[in-house]
């Protein structure tokens, strides 16, 4: 069984960027064609995609899939569907999962629910401490054997500058890169919304810009001792963009990401004590947002990843400053990052660089649309308009600040091994 | 005129002219607690709820008189005995409250928009009596109650108000309710205790405390939060009352009737010294007299009033 995808662009940064014909068998890239110049086979699914954009699967890599521990909020295989349904063919996961994902058991097992899910990729991220206390490293040799391409303890950041001093080298013996979850919880101290004039009326207690620019300067520090590869997650502020822009010029080996919701919202925009807008890092402020905006222009922020972060109804409708961190993003991604592509900011083939190319070379993959390599593939159409409706999300959660915004541009159908696993065509 | 408001939330939501109305109602009630029989039937058949789910006792015990001088019949449930303690969540909680029908649940909490919350769930109206650092508009009509009654006015008069500012709910609408009727408010604090872009709600940073209390018209006392000094605002209570406390040198910078405020419980010695505190112009117990009337005021309004006449 063979499938063509006929006619669409195929935008494969650094690689392609034409109307081609794609055919696909056994799972992988068979060829790349000239339209119209070949016959078809008997035997052969052929998907008209005229006026279609294809690219190469969109990898996410700061996802919370929840399983082991809650899967009342998601489980692996929820997750992997939904980040199939936004048109991501690989996501990676976070460890703070309970229990935690510290050893090769936890990775081995995400790895088989994610085999049985029969969607989307999932390449675990593993814990850098035991336990993602910030005391002992975790067994990262063993988490590598079972699958882990990274190393994080996301959702906190290591406090301590030796642990992380420590965890750089270590890894990189392994070539594995160790994500950052840039905070200082003592200036955080309680805050749960961006410090400023929107907290101030509210009476909520603020979180200053500097809580993660403070963390992402030490460790471009500790890159530069170690010769490591470091990334930084989430990026919501000017002044952590500023320090990675003057990082990268120094020629330091770190990238670093941001997440759709720090170049579309800022603390002006959340309606009062509304948790659906309550994320960590919070929403900053515009001089932020424009902030986020310039670095994606200028290659300062490599990658756009989600951060996406299910939580149950009853973690959200409470009081404000009780309720659960994060929102959801796999199925809203997509349309809120081709925004960007419509007010001019990116071109679409800098914006695949950001959700697909770079975020495959963090994880050491290739979704080069090229023969040989595994057909996961996304295909796009610009001109769909559609409102976001979470009733229709195939996440087991609801939490998103964007329900009800006019969109443009979605993905309408992802192949993951050549398999179909979403398709509204 | 009518009173359209169904809840009172915050001062920010209030026009001008529900202030005034308010403040006039208010002035109108105060006469009602000077009587030998301080009751009148006004809401008679109308329940209160008082929801306080953090530790109060001048304001829970002015809004129970409040409501019982008007007739109304009143439960108030305190955090140990509610449910929540055992894991019930705050919307179910109200939602529960609303089933057995109230007209009013007046509600306190220690978090800043648990009013507003609620109120987006039930259906009777909701007086908030405090949200974490949020809003405390009953002490804020309370206090230009008392500031109108002694001055006559608000609008032009140099309000300055001194203390934790961070931390304060009722410095928030404070600011908010006085700069909207006119009057020109200073605030004053270490630079730990004056939350960021403060200045955009209607009022002044002063330098230093001589500056902010110069020719004041009032002079409005925070509490010290002593509960908060772990937390590094400041370094000794000594440090504080020489360089914020409100004393005899300071004082006499101020316009000569000037008014001193404190919204209570005082910490004397600390922000403000025992003779100013108990000298003739302390206005402190006349806003706890004052807070009676203005509660009685907007029960009137919200449960009664202009929009039930019959009853009256």
């Amino acid at each position: 069984m063979q499938i063509l995808i006929k006619g669409a662009r195929v935008v494969d940064p650094g690689n392609l960027d034409e109307s081609k014909d794609i055919l696909i068998k056994d799972g992988f890239f068979e060829q790349i064609l000239t339209p119209d110049s070949h016959a078809i086979e008997p035997d052969t699914q052929v998907i008209d995609a005229k006026g279609l954009i294809a690219v190469p699967g969109l990898i996410d890599v700061h996802v919370h899939l929840r399983e082991p521990g809650q899967e009342y909020k998601e489980t692996v295989a929820s997750g992997l569907c939904a980040a199939a349904a936004g048109g991501f063919t690989a996501v990676c996961s976070m460890p703070n999962t309970q229990p935690v994902n510290d050893n090769g058991q936890v990775t081995t097992f995400i790895i088989s629910q994610g085999k049985r899910a029969k969607s989307a990729k999932v390449y675990p991220a593993g814990a850098i401490s035991q336990g993602s206390c910030g005391t002992n490293l975790a067994q990262i040799f063993d988490m590598k054997q079972a699958g882990i391409r990274a190393v994080t303890d996301d959702g906190l950041p290591v406090k301590n500058a030796q642990l992380m001093r420590r965890a750089l080298e270590y890894c990189k013996s392994m070539d594995l890169p160790v994500l950052v979850h840039a905070e200082d919880k003592d200036l955080v101290n309680g805050g749960a919304m961006n410090e400023g004039l929107p907290a101030t009326i509210l009476g909520i207690k603020g979180i200053p810009n500097a809580a993660e620019s403070i963390m992402v300067c030490r460790d471009i520090a500790l890159a530069e001792l170690t010769g490591s590869r470091v990334h930084f997650c989430h990026m919501s502020t000017q002044e952590s963009i500023e320090a990675i822009r003057q990082a990268k010029k120094r020629g330091v080996n770190v990238t670093c990401e941001t997440a759709p919701h720090y170049f579309t919202l800022t603390d002006q925009d959340i309606p009062p004590y509304d948790t659906h807008y309550k994320m960590n890092p919070p929403l900053r402020s515009e001089k932020d947002r424009q902030a986020i905006i310039e670095g994606l222009k200028d290659g300062t922020i490599d990658m756009i990843a989600t951060d996406h972060a299910p939580h149950n109804a009853d973690e959200k409708d409470v009081e404000f400053d009780r309720a659960a961190f994060g929102i959801i993003g796999l199925e809203t991604a997509l349309p809120l990052s081709l925004k960007l592509v419509l007010d001019g900011h990116l071109s679409l083939n800098t914006l695949v660089k950001k959700m697909a190319k770079a975020p495959a070379q963090l994880m050491g993959l290739s979704n080069d649309i090229t023969p040989g390599n595994a057909a996961d593939l996304t295909l796009i159409d610009l001109d769909s308009d559609l409102i976001i409706n979470p009733d229709t999300f195939i996440s087991k959660s609801r939490n998103t600040p964007f329900a009800g915004l006019k969109v443009r541009g979605q993905a309408v159908m992802t192949l993951v091994d050549g398999r179909i696993v979403h398709s509204k065509i | 005129m009518r009173f359209e408001k169904k809840n009172i939330l915050d001062i920010h939501s209030l026009s001008q002219d529900q202030i005034s109305m308010i403040l006039d109602t208010a002035f109108g009630m105060k006469e009602v607690s000077e009587r030998p029989v301080k009751k009148v039937p006004t809401l008679r058949g109308k329940t209160i709820v008082l929801f306080f789910q953090e530790p109060s006792t001048r304001t829970k015990l002015s809004f129970e008189l409040a409501a019982k001088r008007l007739s109304a019949d009143t439960v108030s449930i305190a955090k140990s005995s509610s449910s929540i303690v055992k894991g019930e969540t705050l919307i179910d909680t109200a939602k529960n409250l609303e089933a057995m029908k109230p007209d009013v649940i007046v509600m306190r909490h220690s978090s800043s928009g648990a009013a507003f919350q609620v109120s987006q769930r039930v259906n009777c109206s909701v007086i908030n009596a405090g949200d974490g650092t949020h809003a405390h508009p009953s002490q804020a009509l309370l206090d230009m109650m008392s500031i109108k009654e002694k001055k006559g006015c608000l609008k032009g008069l140099n309000i300055s108000i001194v203390g934790d500012i961070s931390h304060s709910r009722v410095a928030r609408s404070d600011i908010v309710g006085l700069s909207k009727m006119g009057a020109n408010v200073r605030v004053c604090a270490p630079e730990t205790m004056i939350p960021m872009g403060i200045e955009n709600m209607g009022c002044t940073v002063a330098k230093n405390m001589e500056s902010c209390v110069k020719d004041a018209d009032v002079i409005m006392m925070l509490r010290i939060q002593k509960e908060r000094q772990g937390n590094m605002l400041f370094p000794s209570e000594r440090e504080y009352a020489s360089l914020y406390g409100l004393n005899k040198k300071r004082i006499a910078l101020a316009s000569p009737d000037v008014m001193v405020m404190h919204p209570g419980p005082m910490n004397r010695g600390v922000e403000i010294s025992s003779d100013i505190a108990d000298s003739d112009c302390s206005m402190i117990l006349d806003q706890v007299t004052n807070g009676v009337a203005l509660r009685m005021a907007l029960f009137y309004l919200l449960a009664g009033g202009s929009r039930h006449a019959d009853t009256d």
